[in-house]
């Protein structure tokens, strides 16, 4: 039968043997393809988790924005220059002279900013289905090292235009890290690779952007996909009064679940692109160490750190407050709860209302508190005789702490909750307090800091 | 059915063979630990990057009657400003603002440092007028020889606040 063959035809078949078999063996090896892809995706889900309102495929979103930014960080990297006498010229050269070159960049810029909210918003959907109770304690925290991952990311990708904007939002940035008490100026030097922003500093973010964090979410993100299969699949939706149950029927994962995975990173990359094609990467003038722009910003998702700054005593706002954040993130998969939450939004119907309650308490006290702050925290500073790092920290911070232990005792008592309800309303509420204190700083922050309508 | 030689020399064998696998490891995490040592020195931040430009690291700012008294003169290169106080005094003040690090630029009709970042302001000596910044501006050493003012810009001091003893004053012509 090959002598019929020509050179083309003989090298397809060796390539691909099942096409030239009768239809049945073509089924075959569809079925070795197919058993292919299922070495990545489970063969099987419960019917129930294919549901869009368990996930808005806030997951699937995430690993297309990371395949989108590898493919065009690599892009780029052809491109682009890590030295601060080239680097600007090269992304000036990137956009001007190279061939789709603007786009590439957009969609860079566009995916990692927008991969920060979709982990974010997704970090949200797993808290509040309750995802973290056993035996998905441990994934908790590979998801918030991948996000603390993806914000290194993006701020060592800040700086890398080498224009006024990146180089002064990272001056501040690791300005910050001098606030750390005993190791801050080392790590500062560290960061910088000297005492000043310079050529180390370019070459330093240059590595960790696109070597160190790349290589980091290619371990973390199949372990994290590893640790779902091995919790047996997605968290199953249930109501409050439903046990939770595992007898729920299956569905093969082909087409049920592959092709709404298709659907949902194709309308990812169309959104991607439509924003790419109408909205810029910004790019200011060329950096110059000898003029900060006024006002000087960090970067958006810092915001709230920055906002903070103007509130607190450095050493708060910069160390002390982000540490106790971070460690009760940590800590949220292992703290005894009363009952297994899992699968059900909101813990209950009446932690629903709880939550509610937090983020509408949190949207009326945090501008009343920044504007009042205005006034009130001089009042406080202004007490003879007081330390800084008194009246500025350890006054505000307690107070903020003891209103925290009020409240959860009050809204506990108030709704005879049970400790998931009360923990998941103190969560909205700081949650919800850090996402104002944010917009305040991106939208309600003008020339000297000074607070103003956008 | 092992004899009893037999069976020693097995446990012998057994204890050879765990002691040298343990032997193994240790000789793994020395390995290990002589890797991480050396990506540590690697990584550390180098002494001076800007060796071999000594002569850049004193800048000579110039005759001593070129600055006015009260006047704040910038220097670019050097990243400083060379403030002459009305008792005819210098003082070589850093440009980093001590809060977080922006650059702080003069205002002669006010006569005060403010930066554009976080509102800091400072006066003609480096003191903070206004929060937040934490401490003074940082200075650099000045010497004046044959009434020509030079600043050394190798390290700058670290200070909380402006003191008598911090200028440096030109001989008196007799």
């Amino acid at each position: 039968m090959s002598d019929q063959l020509n050179l083309f035809q003989r090298i397809r078949y060796s390539i691909f043997p099942g096409t030239l078999q009768e239809p049945r063996y073509r089924d075959r090896y569809r079925n070795y393809f197919n058993s292919l892809i299922l070495h990545f995706r489970p063969r099987s889900v419960r019917e129930r988790t294919l549901r869009f309102t368990l996930t808005w495929g806030l997951g699937g979103i995430a690993v297309v924005l990371v395949c989108l930014l590898f493919a065009t960080g690599l892009m780029l990297k052809f491109v682009y220059q890590p030295v601060p006498d080239r680097a600007y010229e090269s992304i000036i050269h990137l956009q001007s002279d190279v061939l789709f070159g603007q786009l590439m960049r957009n969609i860079h810029h566009w995916s990692g900013n927008m991969l920060l909210v979709i982990v974010f918003l997704h970090f949200l959907r797993v808290f509040f289905t309750g995802a973290f109770h056993p035996p998905r304690q441990f994934n908790w925290i590979i998801g918030l090292a991948m996000f603390l991952a993806v914000l290194t990311s993006n701020i060592t990708g800040y700086l890398l235009p080498w224009d006024q904007l990146a180089f002064w939002a990272i001056t501040i940035c690791t300005g910050m890290l001098e606030y750390i008490p005993g190791i801050g100026e080392w790590l500062q030097r560290l960061v910088r690779g000297g005492d000043d922003i310079g050529p180390a500093t370019l070459s330093i973010f240059f590595a960790i952007h696109t070597a160190i964090i790349p290589a980091c979410l290619l371990v973390l993100m199949p372990w994290h996909f590893w640790r779902v299969r091995k919790a047996g699949g997605l968290v199953i939706p249930r109501t409050a009064d439903e046990e939770r149950g595992y007898e729920h029927e299956k569905v093969p994962a082909i087409p049920n679940l592959i092709l709404r995975e298709i659907v949902v990173a194709l309308v990812a990359i169309a959104a991607i692109l439509l924003i790419s094609d109408f909205f810029n990467a910004p790019l200011e003038a060329k950096a110059n160490p000898g003029l900060s722009p006024n006002p000087t910003k960090a970067p958006w998702y810092f915001a709230g750190i920055q906002e903070l700054l103007l509130h607190f005593h450095p050493l708060f706002a910069l160390f002390i407050i982000p540490v106790l954040m971070f460690v009760a993130l940590f800590s949220i998969p292992y703290i005894n709860y009363q009952t297994d939450t899992a699968g059900i939004w909101f813990a209950s119907p009446r932690g629903r209302r709880m939550a509610a309650a937090a983020a509408l308490i949190a949207i009326i006290i945090t501008p009343v508190g920044i504007v009042a702050d205005k006034f009130a925290i001089d009042f406080l500073a202004g007490i003879p005789g007081l330390p800084p790092v008194v009246g500025n920290g350890i006054l505000p911070a307690a107070l903020a702490l003891a209103g925290i232990i009020v409240y959860y005792w009050w809204i506990k008592k108030k709704y005879t909750a049970t400790n998931n309800e009360s923990i998941q309303s103190v969560f909205v509420l700081l949650t919800v307090a850090f996402i104002i204190l944010t917009i305040t700083g991106i939208w309600f922050r003008g020339e000297g800091m000074a607070l103003m309508w956008p | 059915m092992p004899t009893k030689a037999k069976q020693t020399k097995w446990v012998a064998e057994a204890n050879r063979r765990s002691f040298l696998s343990t032997l193994w490891l240790i000789f793994g995490g020395v390995a290990l630990a002589e890797f991480v040592a050396v990506a540590f020195a690697f990584l550390r931040p180098h002494k001076s990057k800007i060796r071999g430009e000594g002569a850049n690291l004193i800048i000579t700012a110039g005759p001593v009657e070129s600055f006015a008294p009260n006047s704040v003169t910038a220097f670019v290169r050097g990243k400083f400003y060379l403030a002459r106080l009305e008792d005819d005094g210098f003082l070589a003040l850093s440009r980093t603002c001590t809060h977080l690090g922006c650059s702080v630029p003069w205002f002669e009709k006010e006569m005060k440092f403010v930066c554009p970042c976080h509102g800091s302001s400072f006066d003609i000596t480096g003191n903070v007028i206004q929060a937040p910044a934490p401490r003074a501006l940082d200075i650099y050493p000045i010497t004046i020889e044959n009434n020509v003012v030079k600043v050394d810009i190798r390290k700058p001091i670290r200070r909380s606040s402006f003191r008598a003893e911090q200028v440096v004053y030109p001989k008196k012509k007799a």
